[in-house]
């Protein structure tokens, strides 16, 4: 019967000897509860008398009087007062925020300060980033590649997290992420190699454009499939914890992401495991047309952190100062504490999901324009640049069109190299290859012998 | 070539020379490492992992939540990370949670990041009908598993040959799946002191005949063995091979058999539909149809959930009086 069964015999017990003192019990929850708290007297007693498998415990009381308990998982006080916690908190958690929107620090705000090097580097990179989505974008729409991703509005995300990191972090995307390879020095011919999926790509040619990776720079593949990056990300952090190594894993996902089983469990193995891993989630509003509204009801990802025990930050993500010392302060706390922190950044995502979709559909037109213009982090960071002095306009259109003219360059030589040979097709499934796909690619490259003008002239045999 | 006289043998239990396999290959590497449910200090649900979470530290052989998608995800990224990681699931059939890892992320990542990052880990444990386990611990993993590009498969079925697949699996470069069987796991046998690994394709000859080649794997070997005496007895002489690799076949083996008697069954625990036995007859025919002289006869398990009544869940499985009969008649 164990020790809830005692304890149910001991109500009817007390019921017996005192039936005036309590109602009578029926099966209502309320009457239960009025028991329980009449109850709290034999309950002491009746502890001595439990069956637990762990030792027995006599009850104790704390400096208020109040019952304390030792259940699995620790201690609890006990309560008289039955109270529900509210299902929202009754203020959200606040927002960590560096610059206003006219790239002035806030007062009284404190940051990590950088280099005029750093902070140019780190703003040519946002610049570089939001023209090659331009282009790159264009370029789909021209027909030159089928599909792309922009990373419009996120681009503070991007170049400032990356930039909190060194290069022996492990980087687990999602996909809107490209920045980070960017700033590690991911060039914008291979960027474009990969798009148009040619010979020169690190992936040879065998996923969709933004399927970036880089095992050099350490940057996971991309895979198309929502936050299986987040359980990986546990496990990679695992490989560094037992080599203890000074680096530590982050990976990025959406507010849509969060919704998966893989979130969950992934935050909750990290914690458990004293992995060190960065989360961050690019809350941007939308998953392709959901809206966070309908995508969950917690106040944001930030408040679901402590319920995993996981330290948690809910940052202005279009501000990049503050992305800044939030990464770099969790990479710190990370490593040193091998732990997970999980950081919110708030921003808006200001393209559509992809080239596949077009959100004027579902979301007003100047909501975006709003975004685009007046909420623009690549700006923001501009204004605080120039505050101190370290930019021009002049330095603004040099960069804009040198951007502008290597991305375009580099469209224009990635259309032109070859396309991934035939046998591509059939290496890498495995370390080598077996007789089975030997055997498929004999028979293919029969196939397209016989009928050489059902197959694409262009792919090298 | 094995001379009997010279090697030294101890004897063991299936489980045990798994264990064996999976101590000797964490001496020998310090990458590899465990992942699972009650793996740790309770040493695993069938005992495989027992004693090593004491000698190799508990981040080495590590207790997990219960989340199989996620931590298949997470021995996926310890592989891309460098480690070897054996994830056992309790039960395969616990592993349909972690299909969307298997599939989409193990099977595919080498392929897919250009073959930058390599994927090398077992995901191993008990599947197969078990003694009134119910419908939802009595799966056939290796039935959903087998299309999938970029991972092997292999089924042991002896503690020689579970150690030496073990050993193999934990060395490849590739994803494997290691079936075990949940009635197998106490067989006993004496297997050589000296190392050895086997290969992860190859058929195993249970043994050699003339009259019809009998192709099975698993708990399945045993029943054929069993109707083998019979067939036997009645004048039969069956071939019998454990064909071991489930992805790819041995077809080279197979084949030779197939040459050999130019008749085939064969016999499986999967499911009528999609199994590896209609995987297996399908490739047979495709390369050895000019040397059959009958159609190939597959034995499988109905196209239905496994009962938890004994006498039912017996009748779903193939029994050895049903091997003969299909034997007798093959051979008519």
């Amino acid at each position: 019967m164990g020790f809830l069964g005692k304890l149910n015999h001991s109500f009817l017990g007390f019921h017996q000897r005192n039936s005036s003192l309590v109602s009578p019990i029926d099966e209502s929850y309320r009457n239960a509860v009025v028991v329980l708290n009449n109850a709290m007297a034999l309950f002491s007693v009746r502890c001595s008398e439990s069956t637990l498998a762990e030792a027995q415990r006599d009850s104790r009381y704390d400096e208020h009087e109040n019952q304390i308990l030792d259940f699995p998982g620790g201690q609890v006080t006990f309560t008289s007062e039955m109270r529900f916690i509210s299902e929202s908190p009754e203020k959200r958690t606040k927002c960590y925020q560096v610059l206003d929107d006219n790239g002035r620090p806030i007062l009284g705000t404190s940051f990590q300060p950088l280099s005029k090097e750093f902070a140019v580097r780190m703003y040519s990179n946002m610049v570089t980033l939001q023209t090659m989505d331009t282009i790159f974008y264009e370029a789909q729409r021209q027909g030159r590649i089928s599909f792309y991703v922009t990373s419009n509005g996120e681009e503070a995300i991007n170049i400032a997290s990356a930039a909190a990191l060194t290069f022996d972090d492990v980087v687990l995307p999602q996909y809107r992420e490209p920045g980070v390879l960017l700033w590690r020095g991911f060039t914008l011919q291979e960027f474009a190699n990969q798009c148009f999926g040619n010979k020169g790509d690190n992936g040879k040619g065998r996923q969709m454009p933004i399927h970036y990776g880089s095992k050099k720079l350490n940057y996971f593949t991309v895979s198309s499939t929502i936050a299986t990056q987040l359980p990986q990300a546990v496990g990679a952090a695992y490989s560094l914890k037992m080599d203890s190594k000074d680096a530590c894993v982050i990976t990025y996902f959406g507010d849509g992401g969060t919704s998966e089983g893989d979130f969950h469990a992934a935050l909750n193995f990290a914690a458990v495991m004293g992995a060190p891993v960065i989360f961050i989630c690019r809350n941007n509003g939308w998953a392709i047309s959901t809206p966070t509204s309908e995508q969950f009801r917690s106040d944001g990802i930030v408040v679901r952190g402590q319920a995993y025990g996981v330290r948690s930050i809910r940052v202005d993500g279009n501000d990049a100062l503050a992305v800044y010392t939030a990464v770099q302060t969790a990479r710190e706390m990370a490593i040193s504490e091998h732990r997970p922190i999980l950081i919110e950044a708030l921003t808006y995502r200001v393209g559509h999901h992809s080239t596949s979709d077009d959100s004027t559909k579902y979301r007003p037109v100047d909501e975006i324009e709003h975004w685009r213009m007046a909420r623009d982090p690549v700006t923001r960071f501009r204004k605080w640049v120039e505050w101190n002095g370290w930019w021009s306009d002049e330095d603004e259109s040099e960069l804009r069109s040198s951007a502008r003219k290597q991305i375009l360059h580099a469209i224009q030589v990635a259309e032109k190299v070859e396309k991934p040979p035939l046998s591509d097709l059939f290496t890498d499934v495995y370390d080598h290859l077996p007789s089975n796909l030997l055997e498929q690619e004999r028979l293919l490259r029969e196939t397209i012998k016989r009928h050489p003008q059902d197959y694409p002239p262009e792919v090298p045999m | 070539m094995v001379f009997h006289f010279c090697i030294t043998r101890h004897e063991l239990l299936l489980f045990e020379a798994l264990r064996e396999g999976l101590e000797e290959e964490m001496d020998r590497d310090p990458r590899v490492c465990v992942m699972g449910e009650d793996v740790g200090h309770y040493g695993g649900s069938y005992k495989v992992t027992k004693g090593l979470a004491k000698k190799y530290g508990d981040l080495r052989v590590l207790d997990t939540p219960i989340a199989e998608n996620s931590f298949t995800g997470m021995a996926v990224g310890a592989a891309m990370t460098g480690l070897r990681p054996i994830v056992e699931g309790m039960n395969m059939g616990f592993l349909l949670l972690a299909f969307n890892q298997i599939s989409n992320n193990c099977g595919m990542l080498h392929y897919t990041s250009g073959g930058q990052f390599k994927i090398p880990i077992v995901i191993r444990g008990p599947g197969g009908v078990g003694r009134q386990l119910g419908a939802e611990h009595s799966q056939r993993l290796e039935s959903y598993f087998q299309s999938i590009p970029g991972i092997q498969m292999v089924a042991c079925s002896t503690p020689y040959n579970a150690k030496g697949l073990m050993k193999a699996a934990i060395r490849s470069e590739n994803p494997v799946i290691l079936f075990e069987h949940v009635l197998l796991y106490n067989l006993k046998e004496r297997i050589p002191d000296e190392e050895y690994v086997l290969s992860l394709e190859e058929a195993e000859m249970v043994r050699p005949g003339e009259h019809v080649t009998i192709l099975t794997y698993s708990r399945m070997r045993y029943h054929v063995m069993q109707a083998a005496k019979t067939l036997v007895n009645k004048g039969y002489d069956p071939e019998v091979i454990d064909i071991r690799s489930l992805k790819p076949f041995d077809l080279y083996t197979i084949g030779n058999s197939v040459k050999k008697t130019h008749r085939v069954l064969i016999v499986e625990e999967c499911m009528r539909t999609g199994g590896i036995g209609a995987s297996l007859t399908a490739a047979i025919n495709e390369n050895f149809h000019d040397y059959l002289d009958a159609p190939v006869v597959c034995l499988s398990s109905q196209d239905v959930p496994t009962p938890y009544a004994g006498t039912l869940e017996e009748w779903t499985v193939v029994q050895p009086a049903q091997i003969v009969t299909a034997v007798e008649q093959l051979c008519r």
